[in-house]
């Protein structure tokens, strides 16, 4: 491997700021959602990037978890985000305030 | 040598896709561009001697979970949508700060105190193989996967019942309705 494991997670951490960045300012609800998967992308990036430069492979055990986690947190908050529009015919969580005393 | 070519290609291009994600006015289209970022993450795995997380992560990602994104987004008819009136005041200002310092954070941790190179005894691309990451999986982390495969049924389950809309209210409004 001759790249370097810290370039790796240099970009993963980059990859992980932007993801951040996009869940503090979207208000789409559907983009603050793609960005915490850019942001879950990063963290297998260095997962994976640390069990390839130690050669060891639970690193990439986790990282695979962490995608079939992933998928379901997608699913359930797909599922929600279709509800909300339903009841609220928004997808701007600024306009969704229901428990705003 | 070509290693490092292609991971700044790749790491470029996840960088600007993900950039373009955050940054993109029309929804649809930042879908379109994670999907060029997990695609690159992909690459970049493949880089590295993970082949079968490689695949994974474009079966998964690139896959399955992009084609729930995007019918989503097609369902709620991703148009652009107006500027709402409730707005949050600095609210911009105060995400950068606040993103800076994580950043200033991660800087530290990544160039400073880590020193993580490998052994390097190993040949690339052995942790990498199917039949590695199945001997860890399968032995160490067993538990942890027959947890995962609970998990993903109760989220089918959850998502079935949920926009399913309860038994009668959704169902008796629409007819109602019409």
């Amino acid at each position: 491997m001759s790249v370097p494991t810290n370039y790796y997670l240099l970009l993963s951490a980059l990859l992980f700021l932007i993801g951040a960045l996009g869940v503090l300012v979207r208000r789409n609800v559907l983009v603050i959602l793609m960005s915490i998967e850019v942001m879950l992308n990063a963290v297998n990036l260095s997962l994976v990037a640390l069990s390839a430069g130690r050669q060891v492979a639970d690193g990439q055990a986790l990282a695979l978890l962490v995608m079939a986690v992933a998928a379901a947190e997608v699913a359930v908050g797909l599922a929600l985000i279709v509800t909300i529009f339903r009841h609220q015919g928004t997808v701007d969580v600024d306009d969704i305030h229901l428990l705003k005393g | 040598m070509v290693d490092m070519f292609f991971f700044v290609v790749f790491g470029l291009a996840a960088v600007l896709a993900a950039i373009g994600v955050v940054a993109q006015r029309n929804v649809l289209y930042s879908g379109l561009l994670l999907v060029l970022n997990m695609l690159s993450l992909a690459a970049l795995y493949i880089l590295m001697g993970a082949q079968f997380l490689g695949v994974a992560q474009i079966i998964v990602y690139a896959g399955a979970v992009m084609v729930l994104f995007l019918f989503t987004v097609m369902l709620l008819g991703g148009r652009p949508g107006q500027a709402s009136a409730a707005r949050l005041r600095g609210q911009g200002a105060l995400a950068a700060v606040l993103v800076a310092l994580l950043g200033v954070d991660l800087a530290l941790l990544v160039g400073g105190s880590l020193h993580l190179t490998g052994p390097g005894g190993a040949t690339p691309g052995q942790v990498g193989s199917v039949e590695a990451v199945a001997q860890v999986l399968f032995e160490r982390y067993l538990w942890a996967f027959e947890a995962t495969g609970l998990l993903l049924l109760v989220a089918v389950v959850g998502v079935v019942y949920l926009v399913r809309g309860g038994p009668a209210t959704a169902r008796g409004k629409d007819r109602r309705g019409g």
